[in-house]
């Protein structure tokens, strides 16, 4: 579903290489999780995946469902499927969270050429979605995580993330900042959303996220390429030895 | 009469050219304050580029002796407030057509017209003076010209709660109507009123609204300025407050070559609130766009609030001045005042002056101003972009969650839900 080949990416301002090579394919109904040490690159290939400014691809492909994600601008990524919860969501004072939810959700079914869901029908969406996040009406009407907490803001990433309902998740950093029963709320979240058809790529650092997010596969990135690929073991492999033995091997 | 200027003075010029060509009303019960006026406006003179409180803006087109003509927008839009239920008195440029405007009857609130007031009327002592008194201790020429020579107005006295919110309409018909009107509020203690303006007025429109709260009175006021591009305007909101009284106001301006609002607030009773808050969206792409905002609040009374939110939104060369002060006299103690602006600059080409002054006089106060000048933030631009809205809806609304803050001082719903419809429309126009 996910292919990326051979990406090579640097900094637009500067002639800083990051992305030196990646190839990674994340199949239909998988779970990947990526995990590498500060600065290997995990944070810029979600960036570049879902089109932020600021890099330069200079080689390589990025293609979901076989079309061109690199060619598209970051809302045609959305509306073809691509979804990334943010390490850092952003506050947007004055936006009510669900003007916000609304107005994304019918922008991408008009890319679609779908038709606009009525407010009563997606009244009852958000309301069953962030029942299960424990998400409550107040915070459905405060503007767009001004004010929320760290574990507000993670389980509001995947409030939109079910609405959206896309085809393909990243998750860049969701565990960072959250305590132990946030974060099993957010796991409870994405796990409701493994339904065998969606594709997850699932960033961290460490692998206690992935005690509740189980995932298919692993991959190991250190200095903006893909060392080691391997199954859930080697999460805990990382979890007893740290990085330094992999990347001692890898290089 | 003051004493002939010399020669060569600019300032005297100026102001006798535009004497000479004004249309000074006779008679009635305001003859005595505006005669008053006049002398005022002749020992002041009118402003001129030189002068500390015009260095940002230029006063030339409104104090030239003709007003320059301003092509009439044709707009499409519904009335702003037309789905509240105001009784509504029109002006087209400034002319009252009694056609177009309701009964001017309402319980608890008398209405009458300047115009058409007879000699002996409850406003009598009271036009001008608030005006008067907002000369000092920064002279304000224009204002004093106008209670001189206002055509009409209106006089509302309100002893109750006003059922209805008031709209004052002023409609923009002829390219070259050069229009003064003056208007004077009195709000008996306790009594509550919602006044809304909106309309361009004419090509060159000077307003000028005294309003007097009395102890515990409420006052919600909002205002929308016309859409016509090339129309100059100049308007000066003078409030007394008393004890316990609470003052609100709220102006937005869209488009217009030249706009300056002044508010000039005198909180003089303790315990009361007075905000001071403006939206402003600017695009000079179709004609020079230049709005002022100038703002002078002063605590004379204990433990009164005062807040003043300004922003504006500029694009294509467009530019917003703001020039707010905060004065706490001596005894004002346990003031909170509080004063931010701020611009969004959609591209370079844009600017925003500001400059926010205190000055303390007491010892247990808590007063505070900042302003800032800043783009679209790149971030919530991606985070909006990246859950598929599109780029140019994404920065609209952007530029209304900049815009919310002032918007959120308009305490009606149904009316700040009027603002924000007429900003979106403003937005969707530009994409």
């Amino acid at each position: 579903m996910l292919e990326i080949k051979n990406l090579h990416v640097k900094l637009e301002d500067e002639d800083k290489v990051i992305l030196k090579g990646v190839d990674l394919t994340v199949e239909a109904g998988k779970v990947h999780a990526i995990m590498g040490p500060n600065g290997s690159g995990k944070s810029t290939l979600s960036y570049v995946l879902s089109g932020r400014d600021g890099y330069r691809v200079t080689e390589g492909s990025a293609t979901l469902d076989g079309a061109d994600l690199l060619a598209m601008a970051p809302e045609e990524r959305a509306a073809a499927g691509l979804f990334l919860a943010f390490q850092y969501p952003v506050e947007i004072p004055g936006v009510g969270n669900m003007t916000f939810l609304r107005t994304a959700v019918n922008a991408q079914r008009k890319a679609r050429g779908e038709e606009e869901v009525s407010a009563a029908d997606f009244l009852k969406l958000v309301r069953a979605q962030a029942k299960m996040l424990n998400i409550d009406a107040d915070m459905l009407k405060r503007p767009v995580n001004v004010g929320f907490s760290g574990g507000e803001k993670k389980r509001n990433e995947i409030l939109q993330m079910a609405i959206l309902a896309p085809r393909m998740c990243i998750l860049d950093e969701t565990d960072s900042g959250l305590d132990v029963d946030a974060m099993r709320l957010v796991a409870d979240g994405v796990n409701a959303l493994r339904d065998g058809k969606r594709g997850f790529l699932v960033i961290t650092h460490y692998q206690r996220l992935l005690d509740h997010i189980k995932p298919d596969v692993v991959h190991i990135m250190a200095d903006g390429r893909i060392v080691r690929t391997g199954g859930p073991e080697l999460a805990l492999e990382v979890e007893r030895n740290g990085y330094a033995d992999i990347l001692a091997e890898a290089i | 009469m003051a004493a002939p200027k010399p020669r060569g003075d600019l300032r005297a010029e100026i102001t006798a050219a535009r004497i000479a060509a004004l249309d000074l009303p006779q008679g009635g019960f305001t003859a005595a304050a505006r005669k008053e006026a006049l002398a005022r406006l002749q020992a002041m003179g009118l402003p001129t580029r030189r002068d500390e409180y015009w260095k940002y803006t230029d006063p030339t087109a409104l104090t030239a002796p003709e007003a320059a003509p301003a092509a009439v927008l044709a707009d499409d839009e519904p009335p702003v407030f037309g789905a509240l239920d105001a009784l509504k008195i029109v002006f087209v440029d400034g002319l009252f057509d009694a056609a177009a405007s309701d009964d001017l009857s309402l319980a608890g609130i008398e209405i009458s017209r300047l115009a058409e007031a007879g000699d002996i009327h409850w406003a009598k002592g009271l036009y001008g003076t608030l005006e008067a008194k907002g000369q000092v201790p920064v002279a304000r020429p224009l204002a004093a010209l106008n209670s001189a020579a206002a055509s009409d107005g209106v006089l509302i006295r309100v002893t109750g709660r006003a059922p209805r919110p008031v709209e004052l309409i002023y409609r923009h018909e002829s390219e070259a109507s050069d229009v003064i009107l003056h208007h004077f509020v009195k709000i008996d203690p306790q009594a509550e009123l919602t006044l809304l303006e909106s309309g361009p007025g004419a090509a060159r429109f000077n307003a000028v609204m005294e309003v007097d709260l009395g102890a515990g009175a409420r006052f919600h006021h909002i205002r929308v300025q016309g859409r016509d591009h090339h129309r100059r305007a100049v308007t000066h909101l003078f409030a007394r407050i008393a004890a316990g009284a609470l003052f609100k106001s709220f102006t937005l301006t869209m488009n217009g070559a030249l706009t300056r609002n002044e508010a000039v607030l005198d909180i003089a009773g303790d315990n009361a609130v007075a905000h001071v808050a403006g939206a402003v969206v600017g695009d000079a792409k179709t004609a020079p766009f230049h709005q002022d905002d100038t703002v002078f609040v002063t605590h004379d009374a204990v433990g009164c609030e005062s807040r003043q939110v300004f922003k504006k939104v500029l694009k294509n060369g467009a530019t917003g001045v703001f020039q707010g002060k905060i004065l706490v006299r001596p005894g004002a103690q346990k003031t909170d005042g509080y004063q931010i602006s701020q611009s969004l600059l959609l591209d370079g080409d844009s600017q925003f002056l500001a400059k926010p002054e205190l000055e303390i006089y007491a010892d247990d106060v808590k007063c505070s101003h900042g302003s800032t000048s800043g783009a679209i933030d790149e971030t919530a631009l991606f985070y909006l972009r990246s859950r598929g809205v599109p780029l140019a809806e994404a920065q609209s609304l952007l530029v209304l969650s900049f815009l919310a803050d002032a918007i959120a001082e308009i305490e009606e719903a149904a009316i700040a839900d009027a603002i924000t419809q007429r900003l979106e429309g403003w937005l969707a126009r530009r994409r």
